[in-house]
């Protein structure tokens, strides 16, 4: 089993120095360096898994089985799923990896305020926010099996990592600094089709092979709402600079990510689940999130969100997106 | 949502491949003929030719259309370097090129006959073509090349039951700068990050994979 601990990574030391490998590389990968003072997580492999003899053989089922939903979530296509994600979609590397939104802190950092519903979530409510916005669907029953073993996978990964240690290396897909031009649609399909068309297609439609989805779409009926996360321009733009294209992290200029993630993001997709009938009402409504996306402005001359398109998905709101309140608790007794 | 061209083989004949637009237009027929030179390194039935020793030959029958083609034309045009496939790309015109990437296209694949495999190659190349090694930023081939690495469009040829002495020359040259007709570096950034360990394990893996 690997060690984790907090590590102190000496500025400038490089990623073939970490991994140990030294090669002139061509198309080197390019991440940030993790800030000092940071805890440095070691996500487990499943190799680690099957040689660790510390945890029972009926666990190991079940995170395996959290592995596959995570790797395979379109498995559960028409029931939870409405749309052609998978969780490894954007949590790349088996969700394991620094700067492509690693899923363990969750289970570490949480239950705990999250201003996207403006109250305390657990590690459960926030994989049904994936569902509910990412996945253009809805989410496995709160206790149900297959929450638990997509619970096990994530916090199995967590193994070492300091309970409410916020201060993480890599978490999320990092922090783009503001771009110096501010980002534009026509910059933007210019890098798109030099860059992401020849995996996500010309028309970002993505590419099936026999009906299962090898590259996704990026905007329109199978990608994700107008709810998600990804939605926001600076998330997607350090996703795009940290991930992309497909094994070549930090190719792009931010200039360029900036722009390709503000092309991207000016398609129509699925309603947000929390639409109230108008999308300028909506954004109005869920301003400390929409100031980040373009959902409820013009572009190109229309309202983007402005119709009543759920994709697949045959309901518009989940049932589990739903405020929580709690009285004062005492503590005399 | 790409459509997907149907083919039909009826009772031995050969008909041209309907497509979309992006497809290649080309008459299996005419690309049998033109064809004849291909044959004694790919093989008549467009199998090709493992040689561990020396350079082997590549399966070309069932591999898409638009990916041969472009191949064709790179070494035509030297983007894609290679002294033997030099004089027969160049002994071929435009259309000829077209017809015979169609012809191959619709060729069943064969299943090559490569050398067997240690159970820890296998555990190796099935784990890379399948699951990547995200520690060193190695992604699955099956990301690009498929669920079961049987091709992805014009972009991302097939590599199940290819040719394994093929897929390790290839993942050597990208290795090496001297193929490098790849889009956006994709197999540049993948080949140069691999040991000779990881491609001799992926080359044979895919090799025993179903081509279809």
């Amino acid at each position: 089993m690997r060690a984790t601990q907090a590590l102190w990574i000496a500025a400038g030391a490089s990623l073939s120095a970490l991994a140990g490998w030294a090669v002139a590389e061509q198309a080197p990968v390019k991440l940030p360096e993790p800030k000092a003072g940071q805890y440095v997580h070691q996500a487990p492999t499943l190799e680690d898994l099957a040689q660790d003899p510390n945890i029972k053989p009926q666990l190991k089922q079940v995170i395996r089985k959290g592995y596959d939903l995570f790797m395979n979530t379109q498995q559960l296509r028409g029931e939870y799923v409405f749309n052609d994600m998978n969780c490894r979609t954007c949590h790349m590397g088996e969700g394991r990896k620094m700067w492509a939104a690693p899923v363990w802190p969750a289970t570490t950092t949480l239950p705990d305020y999250r201003g996207k519903n403006k109250h305390v979530n657990s590690v459960e409510e926030r994989i049904a926010g994936c569902f509910s916005f990412s996945m253009n669907g809805k989410p496995p029953a709160y206790g149900s099996d297959t929450m638990l073993a997509l619970v096990a996978y994530h916090k199995w990964m967590a193994s070492g990592a300091p309970v409410y240690e916020r201060n993480i290396a890599g978490r999320g897909f990092g922090k783009l600094p503001e771009p110096e031009l501010k980002p534009d649609y026509a910059r933007g399909e210019a890098v798109f089709a030099e860059n992401c068309a020849v995996c996500h297609g010309a028309d970002g439609q993505g590419q099936k092979v026999n009906g299962q989805v090898v590259f996704p779409p990026l905007w329109g009926d199978g990608a994700y709402n107008w709810g998600a996360g990804m939605t926001r321009i600076f998330t997607a733009a350090a996703f795009i600079k940290h991930n992309m294209p497909l094994g070549q992290p930090g190719k792009l200029t931010d200039q360029q990510a900036w722009d390709v993630a503000y092309f991207i993001n000016a398609h129509e997709r699925p309603q947000d689940p929390r639409y109230t009938g108008d999308a300028r009402e909506t954004r109005e409504k869920y301003l400390n999130f929409h100031k980040h996306t373009l959902y409820g402005t013009e572009v190109n001359g229309r309202i983007l969100g402005q119709h009543t398109n759920t994709g697949e998905k045959p309901f518009l709101k989940p049932a589990v997106l739903r405020p929580r309140t709690f009285e004062q608790g005492s503590d005399q007794w | 949502m790409k459509s997907i061209s149907m083919v039909l083989l009826l009772g031995g004949a050969l008909v041209t491949a309907t497509a979309s637009a992006a497809a290649v237009q080309g008459d299996a027929r005419r690309g049998q003929q033109a064809a004849a030179v291909c044959v004694s390194c790919h093989q008549a039935n467009g199998g090709g030719m493992n040689m561990p020793q020396g350079e082997s030959w590549p399966r070309l029958a069932g591999l898409d259309a638009g990916y041969l083609y472009k191949q064709l034309q790179d070494f035509k045009a030297g983007t894609r370097v290679n002294a033997t496939m030099a004089p027969f790309a160049n002994m071929l015109d435009d259309q000829q090129m077209r017809d015979v990437a169609v012809y191959y296209s619709q060729l069943p694949a064969p299943a090559p006959t490569p050398p067997s495999l240690t159970p820890a190659q296998a555990e190796l190349g099935r784990k890379l073509v399948q699951r990547g090694d995200w520690d060193r930023y190695i992604p699955a081939c099956n990301s690009c090349h498929g669920p079961n690495a049987q091709g992805v469009g014009a972009s991302f040829p097939a590599l199940a039951g290819q040719q394994p002495g093929y897929i390790k020359q290839q993942l050597l040259a990208w290795q090496q700068g001297a193929r490098h007709n790849d889009p956006l570096n994709l197999m540049l950034a993948v080949a140069e990050r691999m040991t000779e360990a990881d491609i001799e394990a992926v080359s044979l893996w895919l090799a025993h994979q179903p081509a279809q």
